[in-house]
């Protein structure tokens, strides 16, 4: 096991920057998902670190030891691949056992590998079958064994659930998780689901155009997004535009929004708000408490969206749709064109630089 | 149920009908009547057409058996075949590796029309210009001479070399081409992952790429081997008096002696013993593939 650094790395293709100037520490043992849009550069990273690629400049280490020139099967690394790259020709056993048997492992050890592999991703009975004779999700057991046989020191994952459905998708995120536990290795996971990057990792990387946006555990992104776009990409966020007062916006027609955390900005400068739907809540004129300490504003329900457990409410204010989300408590149910007051506090407000 | 799956197949079939018939109609009459007919005549004393007196006989059959000179000449053919095929695979399948997994965009499709220029010649050109090449005083010679700083003498005309790489060169785009098929349908990521699980590309060739290009090469090699076996123009112009082989002495029987009964006997040993070695081999090559 060991952890990955990534130093500066840049990468172009022609006069298309993949990478541009990326540095980020992969803990030993983490669970780590790079984020972002298609063309963000999240998978020419993950090439990067597996070695299929070699970056233009800066450095990457595994376990400290630079291995940016080493080609990827030196690397020790697993990788597994979005189409699950299973050998047609081999059973499943051969499968799993490829890696250890190109080192020309003992047969008996071999055999023994396989099967503790095997009963891990709990495919114990297969070793028998042909990759096409199992499902997406059998599949995806199998190269996941596969990748795992040899010890390698990270585990590369490229979209690893992108081809399952729904259901499969939330069973494999859980049993991946719960080995990626059990052996404890430093696994790298590429994706462009948000749900799957919060759910499943202890730190998340957004990227976009090849740049790191921001880097940190899952709630601290969620909860102090530093740029608009990490605030919109991973969840909901409203935005408020105006002009920075310190400690939150003044809008164009002067309503000031509070906020309890963000950038320094100088009064002045242009700057926005970001607030979670589920953090604003929703009252009926006549129902609203007192606004002291809160960011209140009015506008009317243009429309509401049931979605069994919560609903969500598109509210107009002032030419701006907002977005709130409530749970559904059986008992405030708002109709579509009724004027309502929204109110939250500034510490669910994030301030930070207009982009 | 197996009634309703029959029927349902009947129709399938009768729908399909107006699809195949073109295609059999015509392997009919090209093929089929005067494969017939030579079948007929390998089984005469005389071609009827001369108008002397003809019987059926077995004779022609049996005149293999009697001189050791056609079975001798058959095994060469048949050790020519495999020759020739090995070389195509040797040359033809890392030209098919390059085309389908290392080249992309134009530079591949210039590579491509230059393994397909061969069949847009004309096959007699392509041996008589071989034969440009291959001779004393040719092509090769001068040019090795202009080179090298002694005195080497190359003449390949009239040897087994040059017949050789005159069938080499006819036959060697039918391995390029069904190779390049199957090892473009090779996802790239298969590669990867054998990579990634510290294979050197020695041991994926052999592990990976070879056994899921293995129709491709068996292929390959039933288009080259048969017509080979059978092959009398390479051999006779680049082989001259060594070029003897089976093809040529059937060759012979139709346009220098008129033996048509015994060329068209000849013929359908060859046929026979090919089919033979092909049944032979396919549980092996179906295992393979």
């Amino acid at each position: 096991m060991a952890g990955v650094q990534v130093s500066n790395v840049s990468r172009s293709f022609g006069a298309h920057k993949a990478l541009d100037d990326v540095s980020i520490d992969f803990a030993d043992g983490g669970f780590y998902a790079l984020l972002g849009p298609s063309g963000s550069g999240k998978t020419t990273l993950l090439r990067q670190i597996a070695g299929f690629d070699f970056p233009d400049s800066g450095r990457i280490a595994i376990g400290g030891e630079s291995v940016e020139r080493v080609p990827v099967e030196k690397r020790r690394i697993g990788m597994v691949f979005q189409n699950y790259a299973l050998f047609p020709n081999m059973s499943v056993a051969d499968n799993v056992a490829f890696g250890l048997s190109v080192r020309g492992e003992p047969k008996a050890v071999i055999a023994a590998e396989v099967q503790g592999a095997l009963d891990l991703v709990q495919l114990g009975k297969l070793g028998g079958r042909r990759p096409h004779q199992l499902s997406g999700g059998q599949r995806q057991r199998v190269a996941l064994a596969r990748a795992i046989i040899t010890k390698p020191r990270v585990l590369l994952l490229d979209e690893p659930l992108g081809a399952l459905d729904k259901a499969l998708r939330v069973g494999m995120q859980i049993e991946l998780k719960r080995i990626q536990r059990e052996i404890g290795i430093t696994t790298i996971f590429v994706t462009h689901d948000q749900e799957e990057a919060l759910t499943m990792s202890d730190r998340v990387g957004i990227l976009r155009d090849g740049k790191l946006v921001q880097e940190g555990p899952p709630e601290e992104i969620y909860n102090r997004p530093k740029s608009e776009f990490a605030a919109t990409f991973l969840g909901d966020a409203n935005i408020f535009r105006g002009e920075s007062t310190g400690n939150g916006i003044r809008l164009p027609d002067g309503t000031a929004i509070f906020a309890g955390s963000g950038a320094n900005l100088a009064p002045g400068a242009k700057a926005i708000c970001a607030v979670r739907p589920e953090r604003i809540r929703i009252f009926t004129d006549a129902a609203a408490p007192d606004t002291a300490n809160a960011n209140v504003l009015r506008g009317e329900v243009s429309k509401r969206i049931f979605a069994g457990n919560s609903s969500t409410y598109f509210v107009e204010r002032g030419g701006q749709m907002l977005k709130v989300i409530v749970q559904n408590t059986g008992v405030d149910k708002l109709a579509e064109g009724q004027e309502v007051v929204l109110r939250w506090s500034p510490e669910s407000t994030v301030l930070m630089a207009a982009s | 149920m197996a009634a309703q799956v029959a029927a349902a197949s009947r129709s399938g079939l009768r729908s399909a009908l107006p699809l195949l018939a073109p295609a059999y109609l015509w392997l009919t009459v090209a093929i089929f009547l005067p494969l017939s007919a030579m079948v007929f005549f390998s089984l005469m004393t005389e071609l009827p057409l001369s108008g002397k007196p003809w019987a059926f006989t077995l004779e022609n059959y049996t005149a293999f058996f009697s001189q050791s000179l056609y079975l001798t000449l058959l095994l060469a053919s048949l050790r020519l075949g495999l020759e020739v095929t090995l070389w195509c695979i040797i040359v033809g399948y890392p030209a098919a590796y390059v085309l389908a997994k290392v080249l992309k965009g134009r530079s591949r499709e210039a590579i491509f029309l230059l393994v397909i220029l061969p069949f847009w010649s004309n096959g007699l050109v392509r041996i008589f210009s071989w034969a440009m090449v291959l001779r004393e005083g040719g092509i090769l010679d001068t040019a090795l001479n202009a080179v090298l700083p002694f005195k080497i003498n190359i003449d390949l005309m009239y040897s087994y070399p040059a017949v050789i790489i005159g069938l080499v060169h006819s036959y060697v785009p039918y391995m390029v081409l069904t190779c390049y098929l199957t090892l473009q349908a090779i996802d790239d990521s298969l590669i990867e992952a054998g990579r990634s699980l510290g294979a050197s590309r020695l041991q994926m060739l052999k592990r990976v790429i070879i056994p899921l290009s293995m129709p491709g090469l068996v292929a390959g090699a039933a288009l080259i081997f048969v017509p080979v076996v059978g092959s009398f123009m390479e051999p006779r112009i680049l082989g001259g008096r060594t070029g003897t082989f089976y093809g040529t002495v059937i060759e012979d029987q139709f346009v220098a002696v008129f033996n048509w009964p015994l060329g068209a006997a000849l013929s359908f040993i060859l046929l026979a013993v090919v089919l033979v070695i092909l049944a032979v081999a396919s549980p092996v090559l179906r295992r393979a593939m």
